[in-house]
Protein backbone atom coordinates (compact mmCIF):
# COMPACT_ATOMS: atom_id res chain seq x y z
CA UNK A 1 0.00 0.00 0.00
CA UNK A 2 2.75 2.39 0.98
CA UNK A 3 4.56 1.39 -2.19
CA UNK A 4 1.55 2.53 -4.24
CA UNK A 5 1.56 6.02 -2.76
CA UNK A 6 5.30 6.19 -3.15
CA UNK A 7 5.01 5.37 -6.85
CA UNK A 8 2.19 7.90 -7.31
CA UNK A 9 4.19 10.61 -5.57
CA UNK A 10 7.26 9.79 -7.61
CA UNK A 11 5.32 9.94 -10.87
CA UNK A 12 3.71 13.28 -9.93
CA UNK A 13 7.01 14.86 -8.95
CA UNK A 14 8.68 13.52 -12.08
CA UNK A 15 6.03 14.98 -14.36
CA UNK A 16 6.19 18.36 -12.60
CA UNK A 17 9.95 18.48 -12.85
CA UNK A 18 9.70 17.63 -16.55
CA UNK A 19 7.20 20.43 -17.06
CA UNK A 20 9.55 22.79 -15.23
CA UNK A 21 12.51 21.76 -17.36
CA UNK A 22 10.41 22.15 -20.50
CA UNK A 23 9.39 25.69 -19.46
CA UNK A 24 12.98 26.78 -18.81
CA UNK A 25 13.97 25.16 -22.09
CA UNK A 26 11.28 27.16 -23.92
CA UNK A 27 12.31 30.46 -22.28
CA UNK A 28 15.94 29.79 -23.15
CA UNK A 29 15.06 29.01 -26.78
CA UNK A 30 12.89 32.15 -27.05
CA UNK A 31 15.76 34.25 -25.70
CA UNK A 32 17.83 33.03 -28.64
CA UNK A 33 15.35 34.33 -31.23
CA UNK A 34 16.62 37.95 -31.45
CA UNK A 35 20.17 36.75 -32.17
CA UNK A 36 18.76 34.47 -34.83
CA UNK A 37 17.67 37.46 -36.91
CA UNK A 38 21.35 38.30 -37.44
CA UNK A 39 21.97 34.87 -38.97
CA UNK A 40 19.01 34.13 -41.26
CA UNK A 41 20.92 31.33 -43.01
CA UNK A 42 20.34 29.04 -40.00
CA UNK A 43 16.62 29.72 -40.23
CA UNK A 44 16.47 29.11 -43.99
CA UNK A 45 18.20 25.74 -43.61
CA UNK A 46 15.60 24.70 -41.04
CA UNK A 47 12.65 26.10 -43.00
CA UNK A 48 13.82 23.91 -45.85
CA UNK A 49 13.99 20.69 -43.84
CA UNK A 50 10.85 21.36 -41.76
CA UNK A 51 8.64 23.13 -44.29
CA UNK A 52 9.64 22.43 -47.87
CA UNK A 53 10.21 18.73 -47.28
CA UNK A 54 6.76 18.41 -45.63
CA UNK A 55 5.10 20.13 -48.59
CA UNK A 56 4.37 17.00 -50.60
CA UNK A 57 2.75 14.90 -47.86
CA UNK A 58 0.61 17.86 -46.75
CA UNK A 59 -0.68 18.71 -50.22
CA UNK A 60 -1.42 15.11 -51.18
CA UNK A 61 -3.22 14.47 -47.88
CA UNK A 62 -5.17 17.70 -48.34
CA UNK A 63 -6.26 16.68 -51.82
CA UNK A 64 -7.58 13.33 -50.65
CA UNK A 65 -9.24 14.67 -47.50
CA UNK A 66 -11.07 17.30 -49.55
CA UNK A 67 -12.18 14.70 -52.08
CA UNK A 68 -13.49 12.35 -49.39
CA UNK A 69 -15.45 15.08 -47.54
CA UNK A 70 -16.96 16.17 -50.83
CA UNK A 71 -17.98 12.62 -51.71
CA UNK A 72 -19.51 11.80 -48.31
CA UNK A 73 -21.09 15.23 -47.94
CA UNK A 74 -22.77 14.98 -51.31
CA UNK A 75 -24.58 11.77 -50.39
CA UNK A 76 -25.89 13.17 -47.10
CA UNK A 77 -26.80 16.61 -48.50
CA UNK A 78 -28.57 15.15 -51.54
CA UNK A 79 -31.07 13.50 -49.15
CA UNK A 80 -32.26 17.02 -48.29
CA UNK A 81 -31.91 18.37 -51.81
CA UNK A 82 -29.18 20.71 -50.57
CA UNK A 83 -26.29 19.66 -52.83
CA UNK A 84 -25.56 23.33 -53.53
CA UNK A 85 -24.28 23.80 -49.96
CA UNK A 86 -21.56 21.20 -50.56
CA UNK A 87 -19.00 23.98 -51.06
CA UNK A 88 -19.82 25.48 -47.64
CA UNK A 89 -19.50 22.10 -45.97
CA UNK A 90 -16.15 21.27 -47.57
CA UNK A 91 -14.63 24.70 -47.05
CA UNK A 92 -15.89 25.24 -43.49
CA UNK A 93 -14.75 21.85 -42.23
CA UNK A 94 -11.35 22.23 -43.89
CA UNK A 95 -10.62 25.82 -42.90
CA UNK A 96 -11.91 25.59 -39.34
CA UNK A 97 -10.92 22.12 -38.21
CA UNK A 98 -9.36 19.62 -40.56
CA UNK A 99 -6.78 21.95 -42.11
CA UNK A 100 -5.05 22.97 -38.86
CA UNK A 101 -5.53 19.63 -37.06
CA UNK A 102 -4.57 17.23 -39.84
CA UNK A 103 -1.60 19.39 -40.77
CA UNK A 104 -0.41 19.42 -37.17
CA UNK A 105 -0.77 15.63 -36.86
CA UNK A 106 1.08 15.02 -40.12
CA UNK A 107 3.67 17.62 -39.17
CA UNK A 108 4.28 15.85 -35.85
CA UNK A 109 4.83 12.58 -37.69
CA UNK A 110 6.88 13.97 -40.57
CA UNK A 111 8.92 16.83 -39.09
CA UNK A 112 8.48 16.48 -35.31
CA UNK A 113 9.86 12.96 -35.13
CA UNK A 114 12.81 13.95 -37.33
CA UNK A 115 13.60 16.91 -35.05
CA UNK A 116 13.52 14.71 -31.93
CA UNK A 117 15.74 12.05 -33.50
CA UNK A 118 18.20 14.67 -34.77
CA UNK A 119 18.54 16.51 -31.45
CA UNK A 120 18.54 13.25 -29.50
CA UNK A 121 21.33 11.82 -31.60
CA UNK A 122 23.30 15.06 -31.26
CA UNK A 123 23.00 14.62 -27.52
CA UNK A 124 23.89 10.91 -27.63
CA UNK A 125 27.01 11.60 -29.69
CA UNK A 126 27.87 14.48 -27.35
CA UNK A 127 27.79 17.12 -30.05
CA UNK A 128 25.75 19.38 -27.76
CA UNK A 129 28.33 19.05 -24.96
CA UNK A 130 31.04 19.71 -27.53
CA UNK A 131 29.39 22.99 -28.49
CA UNK A 132 29.17 24.01 -24.85
CA UNK A 133 32.90 23.32 -24.54
CA UNK A 134 33.46 25.75 -27.41
CA UNK A 135 31.33 28.36 -25.59
CA UNK A 136 28.53 28.10 -28.17
CA UNK A 137 25.11 27.93 -26.58
CA UNK A 138 23.50 24.84 -28.17
CA UNK A 139 19.98 25.98 -27.32
CA UNK A 140 20.43 29.30 -29.10
CA UNK A 141 22.41 27.86 -31.99
CA UNK A 142 20.56 24.55 -32.60
CA UNK A 143 17.14 24.79 -30.95
CA UNK A 144 16.06 28.40 -31.61
CA UNK A 145 16.22 28.27 -35.44
CA UNK A 146 14.31 24.97 -35.48
CA UNK A 147 11.66 26.38 -33.16
CA UNK A 148 11.10 29.49 -35.26
CA UNK A 149 11.05 27.42 -38.46
CA UNK A 150 8.33 25.19 -37.00
CA UNK A 151 6.19 28.20 -36.02
CA UNK A 152 6.53 29.75 -39.50
CA UNK A 153 6.06 26.54 -41.48
CA UNK A 154 2.91 25.25 -39.72
CA UNK A 155 0.44 28.01 -40.73
CA UNK A 156 1.77 28.00 -44.31
CA UNK A 157 1.29 24.24 -44.53
CA UNK A 158 -2.20 24.47 -42.99
CA UNK A 159 -3.24 27.16 -45.49
CA UNK A 160 -1.95 25.02 -48.36
CA UNK A 161 -3.77 21.98 -46.95
CA UNK A 162 -7.07 23.89 -46.90
CA UNK A 163 -6.57 25.34 -50.40
CA UNK A 164 -5.73 22.01 -51.99
CA UNK A 165 -8.54 20.37 -50.01
CA UNK A 166 -11.12 22.82 -51.37
CA UNK A 167 -9.82 22.26 -54.90
CA UNK A 168 -10.05 18.49 -54.35
CA UNK A 169 -13.61 18.91 -53.07
CA UNK A 170 -14.40 21.01 -56.13
CA UNK A 171 -12.93 18.32 -58.38
CA UNK A 172 -15.15 15.59 -56.93
CA UNK A 173 -18.25 17.71 -56.27
CA UNK A 174 -18.42 19.69 -59.50
CA UNK A 175 -16.61 17.59 -62.08
CA UNK A 176 -17.63 14.14 -60.87
CA UNK A 177 -20.95 14.46 -59.01
CA UNK A 178 -22.37 17.36 -60.99
CA UNK A 179 -22.92 20.12 -58.39
CA UNK A 180 -23.34 23.52 -60.03
CA UNK A 181 -20.00 25.31 -60.27
CA UNK A 182 -21.36 28.80 -59.52
CA UNK A 183 -23.41 27.66 -56.53
CA UNK A 184 -20.40 25.79 -55.11
CA UNK A 185 -18.30 28.98 -54.90
CA UNK A 186 -21.09 31.50 -54.29
CA UNK A 187 -22.57 29.67 -51.26
CA UNK A 188 -19.07 29.26 -49.88
CA UNK A 189 -18.32 32.96 -50.20
CA UNK A 190 -21.61 34.02 -48.62
CA UNK A 191 -21.29 31.70 -45.61
CA UNK A 192 -17.60 31.88 -44.71
CA UNK A 193 -16.19 34.95 -43.04
CA UNK A 194 -12.56 35.98 -43.44
CA UNK A 195 -11.95 36.91 -39.83
CA UNK A 196 -14.20 34.40 -38.08
CA UNK A 197 -13.26 31.36 -40.14
CA UNK A 198 -9.99 31.80 -41.98
CA UNK A 199 -8.04 33.91 -39.49
CA UNK A 200 -9.18 31.70 -36.60
CA UNK A 201 -7.94 28.67 -38.53
CA UNK A 202 -4.58 30.33 -39.07
CA UNK A 203 -4.36 31.26 -35.36
CA UNK A 204 -5.08 27.63 -34.49
CA UNK A 205 -2.28 26.39 -36.71
CA UNK A 206 0.19 28.90 -35.23
CA UNK A 207 -0.68 27.61 -31.73
CA UNK A 208 -0.23 24.02 -32.94
CA UNK A 209 3.09 24.97 -34.56
CA UNK A 210 4.42 26.39 -31.26
CA UNK A 211 3.24 23.34 -29.30
CA UNK A 212 4.33 20.54 -31.62
CA UNK A 213 7.76 22.01 -32.24
CA UNK A 214 8.24 22.66 -28.53
CA UNK A 215 7.34 19.06 -27.65
CA UNK A 216 9.58 17.64 -30.42
CA UNK A 217 12.61 19.75 -29.53
CA UNK A 218 12.27 19.25 -25.79
CA UNK A 219 11.87 15.47 -26.07
CA UNK A 220 15.02 15.37 -28.18
CA UNK A 221 16.95 17.62 -25.80
CA UNK A 222 15.74 15.77 -22.71
CA UNK A 223 16.37 12.27 -24.08
CA UNK A 224 18.40 9.61 -22.31
CA UNK A 225 21.53 9.60 -24.51
CA UNK A 226 21.36 6.01 -25.72
CA UNK A 227 19.93 4.53 -28.89
CA UNK A 228 16.97 3.18 -26.94
CA UNK A 229 16.43 6.54 -25.29
CA UNK A 230 16.32 8.30 -28.67
CA UNK A 231 13.81 5.81 -30.05
CA UNK A 232 11.57 6.23 -27.00
CA UNK A 233 11.80 10.00 -27.19
CA UNK A 234 10.75 9.89 -30.85
CA UNK A 235 7.71 7.79 -29.99
CA UNK A 236 6.80 10.11 -27.13
CA UNK A 237 7.00 13.11 -29.46
CA UNK A 238 4.41 11.69 -31.85
CA UNK A 239 2.07 10.39 -29.12
CA UNK A 240 2.24 13.48 -26.90
CA UNK A 241 1.88 15.81 -29.87
CA UNK A 242 -1.23 14.00 -31.06
CA UNK A 243 -2.89 14.19 -27.62
CA UNK A 244 -1.94 17.83 -27.15
CA UNK A 245 -3.15 18.85 -30.61
CA UNK A 246 -6.54 17.20 -30.19
CA UNK A 247 -7.05 18.52 -26.66
CA UNK A 248 -5.95 22.05 -27.60
CA UNK A 249 -8.17 21.94 -30.66
CA UNK A 250 -11.23 21.30 -28.52
CA UNK A 251 -10.36 24.20 -26.22
CA UNK A 252 -9.62 26.57 -29.11
CA UNK A 253 -12.81 25.57 -30.92
CA UNK A 254 -15.01 26.27 -27.91
CA UNK A 255 -13.28 29.64 -27.44
CA UNK A 256 -13.48 30.65 -31.12
CA UNK A 257 -16.75 29.17 -32.34
CA UNK A 258 -18.58 28.60 -29.05
CA UNK A 259 -20.76 31.71 -29.23
CA UNK A 260 -22.44 31.08 -32.57
CA UNK B 1 22.55 19.32 -47.72
CA UNK B 2 21.80 20.85 -51.09
CA UNK B 3 23.51 23.82 -52.65
CA UNK B 4 22.40 26.86 -50.70
CA UNK B 5 21.00 28.92 -53.56
CA UNK B 6 18.68 26.06 -54.58
CA UNK B 7 17.59 25.87 -50.96
CA UNK B 8 16.93 29.61 -50.89
CA UNK B 9 14.78 29.33 -53.98
CA UNK B 10 12.76 26.43 -52.58
CA UNK B 11 12.19 28.17 -49.24
CA UNK B 12 11.19 31.33 -51.12
CA UNK B 13 8.73 29.37 -53.25
CA UNK B 14 7.35 27.71 -50.11
CA UNK B 15 6.69 31.00 -48.33
CA UNK B 16 5.29 32.58 -51.50
CA UNK B 17 2.91 29.67 -52.00
CA UNK B 18 1.68 30.19 -48.43
CA UNK B 19 0.93 33.86 -49.15
CA UNK B 20 -0.79 32.99 -52.44
CA UNK B 21 -2.80 30.33 -50.58
CA UNK B 22 -3.98 32.82 -47.96
CA UNK B 23 -4.94 35.23 -50.75
CA UNK B 24 -6.89 32.44 -52.46
CA UNK B 25 -8.71 31.61 -49.22
CA UNK B 26 -9.52 35.27 -48.62
CA UNK B 27 -10.78 36.05 -52.11
CA UNK B 28 -12.25 32.82 -53.39
CA UNK B 29 -13.61 31.16 -50.27
CA UNK B 30 -14.53 33.88 -47.78
CA UNK B 31 -16.61 37.00 -48.21
CA UNK B 32 -13.65 39.39 -48.20
CA UNK B 33 -14.06 40.16 -51.89
CA UNK B 34 -17.53 41.59 -51.25
CA UNK B 35 -16.02 44.34 -49.08
CA UNK B 36 -14.16 45.69 -52.06
CA UNK B 37 -17.27 46.84 -53.92
CA UNK B 38 -18.18 49.31 -51.21
CA UNK B 39 -19.07 52.20 -53.56
CA UNK B 40 -22.79 52.83 -53.48
CA UNK B 41 -25.64 54.90 -52.14
CA UNK B 42 -27.84 54.17 -49.14
CA UNK B 43 -31.63 54.25 -49.12
CA UNK B 44 -34.00 53.58 -46.22
CA UNK B 45 -37.07 51.41 -45.91
CA UNK B 46 -39.38 50.85 -42.94
CA UNK B 47 -40.96 47.46 -42.35
CA UNK B 48 -43.57 46.30 -39.82
CA UNK B 49 -41.46 43.21 -39.30
CA UNK B 50 -37.95 42.57 -40.55
CA UNK B 51 -38.22 38.84 -39.88
CA UNK B 52 -34.94 36.98 -40.25
CA UNK B 53 -33.25 39.74 -42.24
CA UNK B 54 -29.59 40.20 -41.33
CA UNK B 55 -26.87 42.70 -42.07
CA UNK B 56 -25.30 41.75 -45.44
CA UNK B 57 -28.51 40.05 -46.59
CA UNK B 58 -28.77 40.44 -50.37
CA UNK B 59 -30.97 43.06 -52.07
CA UNK B 60 -32.11 42.19 -55.55
CA UNK B 61 -34.20 43.41 -58.45
CA UNK B 62 -35.71 40.72 -60.66
CA UNK B 63 -33.40 38.17 -59.09
CA UNK B 64 -30.22 40.16 -59.77
CA UNK B 65 -28.23 41.18 -56.69
CA UNK B 66 -27.73 44.96 -56.70
CA UNK B 67 -26.70 45.63 -53.10
CA UNK B 68 -26.96 44.53 -49.51
CA UNK B 69 -28.50 45.45 -46.16
CA UNK B 70 -26.10 47.70 -44.26
CA UNK B 71 -28.01 48.33 -41.00
CA UNK B 72 -31.21 47.29 -39.21
CA UNK B 73 -32.56 49.51 -36.42
CA UNK B 74 -35.78 50.16 -34.56
CA UNK B 75 -37.29 53.57 -35.31
CA UNK B 76 -39.46 55.74 -33.01
CA UNK B 77 -42.71 54.07 -34.16
CA UNK B 78 -41.34 50.63 -33.27
CA UNK B 79 -40.88 49.69 -36.86
CA UNK B 80 -37.78 48.16 -38.38
CA UNK B 81 -35.67 50.76 -40.17
CA UNK B 82 -33.56 48.95 -42.74
CA UNK B 83 -30.74 50.72 -44.53
CA UNK B 84 -29.92 49.34 -47.94
CA UNK B 85 -26.69 49.96 -49.77
CA UNK B 86 -27.11 49.83 -53.54
CA UNK B 87 -24.17 49.71 -55.92
CA UNK B 88 -23.58 52.92 -57.87
CA UNK B 89 -24.05 51.29 -61.26
CA UNK B 90 -27.75 50.75 -60.44
CA UNK B 91 -28.72 54.42 -60.00
CA UNK B 92 -31.81 54.41 -62.23
CA UNK B 93 -34.36 53.00 -59.75
CA UNK B 94 -37.64 54.99 -59.82
CA UNK B 95 -38.56 56.72 -56.55
CA UNK B 96 -41.84 54.78 -56.22
CA UNK B 97 -40.01 51.46 -56.11
CA UNK B 98 -41.49 49.07 -53.55
CA UNK B 99 -39.53 46.79 -51.23
CA UNK B 100 -40.60 43.41 -49.88
CA UNK B 101 -38.87 40.82 -47.74
CA UNK B 102 -38.89 37.40 -49.38
CA UNK B 103 -37.47 34.03 -48.43
CA UNK B 104 -35.22 32.16 -50.83
CA UNK B 105 -36.83 28.73 -50.95
CA UNK B 106 -38.89 27.26 -48.14
CA UNK B 107 -36.14 27.35 -45.52
CA UNK B 108 -33.60 29.60 -47.19
CA UNK B 109 -32.29 32.95 -46.01
CA UNK B 110 -34.35 36.12 -46.33
CA UNK B 111 -33.60 38.87 -48.82
CA UNK B 112 -35.11 42.17 -49.94
CA UNK B 113 -36.71 42.27 -53.36
CA UNK B 114 -37.17 45.68 -54.98
CA UNK B 115 -39.97 46.12 -57.47
CA UNK B 116 -39.30 49.18 -59.69
CA UNK B 117 -42.20 51.60 -60.21
CA UNK B 118 -42.80 54.05 -63.07
CA UNK B 119 -41.84 57.53 -61.79
CA UNK B 120 -39.37 59.74 -63.63
CA UNK B 121 -37.43 60.61 -60.47
CA UNK B 122 -34.82 58.21 -59.23
CA UNK B 123 -33.85 56.97 -55.77
CA UNK B 124 -30.75 58.71 -54.45
CA UNK B 125 -28.65 58.89 -51.28
CA UNK B 126 -30.86 58.89 -48.14
CA UNK B 127 -34.20 58.73 -49.96
CA UNK B 128 -36.84 56.48 -48.44
CA UNK B 129 -38.81 53.65 -50.00
CA UNK B 130 -42.45 54.24 -48.98
CA UNK B 131 -44.17 51.09 -50.19
CA UNK B 132 -42.96 48.11 -48.20
CA UNK B 133 -44.18 44.61 -47.49
CA UNK B 134 -43.03 42.86 -44.32
CA UNK B 135 -41.54 39.45 -43.98
CA UNK B 136 -44.03 36.61 -43.96
CA UNK B 137 -43.71 34.85 -40.62
CA UNK B 138 -44.55 31.19 -41.08
CA UNK B 139 -46.21 30.86 -37.65
CA UNK B 140 -48.47 33.87 -38.26
CA UNK B 141 -49.45 32.66 -41.70
CA UNK B 142 -50.27 29.21 -40.32
CA UNK B 143 -52.24 30.75 -37.46
CA UNK B 144 -54.34 32.86 -39.84
CA UNK B 145 -54.94 29.87 -42.08
CA UNK B 146 -56.15 27.68 -39.19
CA UNK B 147 -58.32 30.51 -37.83
CA UNK B 148 -59.97 30.93 -41.22
CA UNK B 149 -60.54 27.20 -41.58
CA UNK B 150 -62.25 26.93 -38.19
CA UNK B 151 -64.39 29.98 -38.98
CA UNK B 152 -65.54 28.39 -42.24
CA UNK B 153 -66.75 25.24 -40.46
CA UNK B 154 -69.24 27.09 -38.25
Amino acid sequence: MLQLFQNLGHATLASFSKLGRASFFLLHALSGLPKLLLRPRLLINQLYSVGVLSFLIITISGLFVGMVISFQGFHILSDFGAEETLGVMVAASLVRELGPVMTALLFAGRAGSALTAEIGLMKATEQLSGMEMMAVDPIQRIIAPRYLAGIIAMPILAILFSCIGVLGGHLVGVSLLGVDDGAFWAQMQSKLDFRDDILNGVIKSIVFGCTVTWIALFEGYDTIPTSEGVSRATTRTVVNSAFTILGLDFILTTLMFGDN
Amino acid sequence: MQHSSTQDTLVGLFVASGIVGLFFLAMQISNLSSFVEADGYTVKARFQNAGGLKIKSPVSVAGVKIGQVSAIQLDDDHRALVKIKINNQYNKLPSDTSASIFTAGLLGEQYINLDPGGMDEYLKENSEIDITQSAIILEQALGQFLFKKSAEKK
